[in-house]
């Protein structure tokens, strides 16, 4: 205990500390450190300009989870075990914890028949999950992979690149009317509000899942993201998510996302499409390789 | 809206490239003007990004009639009557083809009509998928027979020597991004594996040179954006969803570092941009080129409705003289939109002609046998 501090003064600086984490951890502006004032773009809105990475476990399961030997689990004589497929992986295999991404720690709400369906993707997770395949990872996800993505934003237009599959979205920035066919990486329309840039998402297929869990969702996707800068190097991510044939609520997670500074950063190829094509069609090669 | 390919995650056909220009016989031929040297930008065309470089985003389409070489070597320029009469052939064509099927009619024959590309044969590409655009380039008021301006016959030169024994030396059937399907990768052979199908066909780059660098114009999905920032450029091709990200006086990436398009990087020359392409991987084979390909770019702002494009292919390992050409991107329709290409997303169509083959295989061991 400090000396010379009345019980006042220190209940005081107590709940001080505590609304700084609070306003933190949430998306109010104007006050402690999320108040900071980006230097602008060419655009006059906060500069968003740069190659930025998520650094997190979300990309394997946006709840909160322990390490495990392996995404592919077989029962073994005490317990689960590496399945046979990626068995040869190691440790190189196994999956980091995380406490989630989630806001409030929480769970994603999904309506109890869907549960089910989260488990079997779990289960046949080595058929299913869209990234073994190289497939476009969709929105929220692709801002979370273990991989970096690139903002241009200029006076007339925002886009977004990505490193993993070459992954790519414009933002809108006025609203061209709902999205007339689906898409793996949506229809995006962005605003400013304040010190954010706020997207909101549409017109999904089915067919991406939000991580490595089969976390998943139906064709009625919809995500409003927020991006704004907390610091030079530094975003804030928040995605909302609604889909009321898979959830029983919107749910929200948020995580930061880094700029990559080193001075040579910059987006390599990784055309994956090329890297699954044993995977995919090497079964039928003339003289297919021993599998 | 003008008639455009949609293109739907589930399409994974692809398709004729470099065959499928028009190839036209010109008639009433004049002293061949060459292309004239440029005039000074219009002052529409000095439009500035807030960073002082010249204003080159957008939306483009760049699908024309006009293909990358030319029959008549000493004709570079066509008359209006000429170009009309292109068009008119062209529109003739849409109106055709637009025309509603006859609900009864049988499968197309086995081996196909007997007419060739992909629209033929088993009737792979009807109209909905063709987009080459209505029209001719424009280039300084001049409408043009061809993209290639140099060398001055509008031909692309014959590759030389080395080029000729590296192909031959290379896997039979080699793909390359340009490669017409159906045509030279029907070879013997050609369905042994997946990495010797085109690389369109396995969705790695669009086909025709359609990502470049250079890019060229296709059969369809013709359409780039452009974007500038304070220290990049990006353009976006739109098959296969490829972004073009290219920093702004940089230097190379490391010489042994290879890129599918190639390491670009990127200055400004007054109106120009000028970006300059090399340590291309040696799979990509632009036109039968080698990995000491390298490729300069230049756009610039011609008027508010057009950016030209001109590019210069140099690779002394394939052919003796540099060679360029040249045409305009065009200012999409306020209503065009640029889709999502998911290629491989919806790719049956590799694995389906790998298995198509081993069936064949299968049938043909199994007659032997009897």
């Amino acid at each position: 205990m400090i000396k010379g501090l009345s019980g006042t003064t220190i209940a005081l600086a107590a709940a001080a500390l505590t609304t700084t984490l609070v306003v933190n951890s949430t998306t109010a502006v104007g006050q402690g450190q999320a108040a900071y004032r980006a230097p602008r773009a060419s655009d006059g809105h906060p500069d968003l300009n740069g190659i930025w990475q998520a650094m997190n476990t979300a990309n394997y399961d946006v709840e909160a989870h322990v390490a495990r030997a392996a995404m592919a689990l077989r029962a073994g004589p005490y317990g689960p075990l590496p399945a046979a497929p990626v068995l040869a992986m190691g440790a190189i295999g196994s999956v980091p914890g995380g406490l989630g991404v989630i806001d409030g720690g929480g769970e994603i709400p999904y309506k109890p028949d869907m549960l089910a369906k989260r488990k079997e993707n779990q289960e046949k997770w080595l058929e299913r999950d869209p990234e073994i395949k190289c497939y476009l990872p969709g929105i929220p996800r692709a801002n979370y992979m273990p991989f970096p993505f690139q903002i241009f934003q200029s006076s007339k237009a925002i886009f977004f690149a990505y490193e993993y599959a070459g992954a790519v979205r414009n933002i809108y920035l006025k609203d061209p009317g709902p999205a007339p066919v689906d898409s793996w990486m949506g229809q995006a329309v962005g605003r400013w509000e304040g010190e954010s840039l706020v997207i909101d998402n549409t017109g999904f297929n089915d067919t991406t899942w939000f991580d490595r869990a089969g976390n998943f969702h139906s064709d009625k996707l919809h995500v409003v993201e927020r991006f704004t800068r907390t610091g030079p190097d530094h975003l804030r991510y928040e995605a909302t998510i609604e889909d009321p044939e898979t959830f029983t609520k919107p749910w929200k997670i948020t995580m930061p996302l880094y700029r990559r500074v080193e001075p040579n950063a910059q987006l390599m190829e990784f055309k994956c499409v090329e890297f699954v094509e044993e995977l995919m069609y090497g079964q039928w090669r003339k003289n297919p390789l021993p599998r | 809206m003008r008639i455009r390919l949609l293109t739907l995650t589930r399409a994974a056909v692809v398709a004729i490239g470099v065959a499928s220009f028009l190839s036209v016989t010109l008639a009433g031929q004049a002293p061949a003007p060459s292309a004239r040297p440029r005039r000074p930008a219009a002052p529409a065309a000095k439009a500035r990004t807030a960073e002082g470089f010249p204003d080159l985003q957008g939306l483009y389409n760049t699908a024309t009639l006009t293909p990358l070489e030319r029959p008549d070597p000493n004709k570079l320029v066509l008359s209006e009557a000429e170009a009309q009469a292109i068009e008119k052939t062209e529109a003739a064509r849409i109106e055709r083809a637009s025309r509603p099927s006859d609900g009864g009619r049988d499968a197309p024959p086995v081996g196909g009509d007997g007419s060739t590309g992909a629209a033929g044969n088993v009737g792979g590409y009807n109209n909905f998928w063709i987009d080459r655009g209505n029209s001719t380039i424009v280039v300084d008021g001049q409408r043009r027979a061809s993209i290639v301006v140099d060398p001055p016959n509008g031909k692309v030169p014959p590759v030389n020597a080395e080029a000729r024994k590296r192909a031959m030396a290379a896997l039979r059937a080699t793909p390359t991004s340009d490669a017409p399907e159906n045509v030279e990768t029907a070879a013997r052979g050609a369905y042994d594996n997946p990495e010797q199908r085109p690389l369109g066909e396995r969705c790695l780059l669009g086909f025709g040179s359609t990502s470049g660098p250079p890019s060229l114009p296709v059969l369809y999905n013709n359409f780039k954006q452009i974007v500038q920032t304070k220290d990049y450029v990006m353009i976006l091709v739109e098959m296969n969803h490829d972004a073009r990200i290219i920093p702004l006086n940089k230097p190379h990436a490391p010489a042994h570092i290879k890129k599918w398009i190639g390491d670009s990087v990127a200055r400004y020359e007054g109106d120009q941009l000028v970006i300059e392409t090399t340590n291309f991987t040696d799979k990509t084979r632009f036109r039968g080129a080698s990995e000491n390909l390298k490729v300069t770019e230049r756009f610039w702002r011609a008027d508010d409705k057009t950016l030209m494009y001109r590019f210069t292919v140099e690779d002394p390992s394939t052919w003796s003289t540099p060679w360029t050409g040249e045409y305009p991107w065009v200012v999409a329709e306020s209503d065009d939109r640029l889709y999502e290409y998911a290629c491989h997303e919806g790719n049956y169509a590799l694995g389906d002609i790998l298995r198509g083959e081993r069936l064949l295989e299968a049938e043909a061991a199994a007659a032997q046998k009897k």
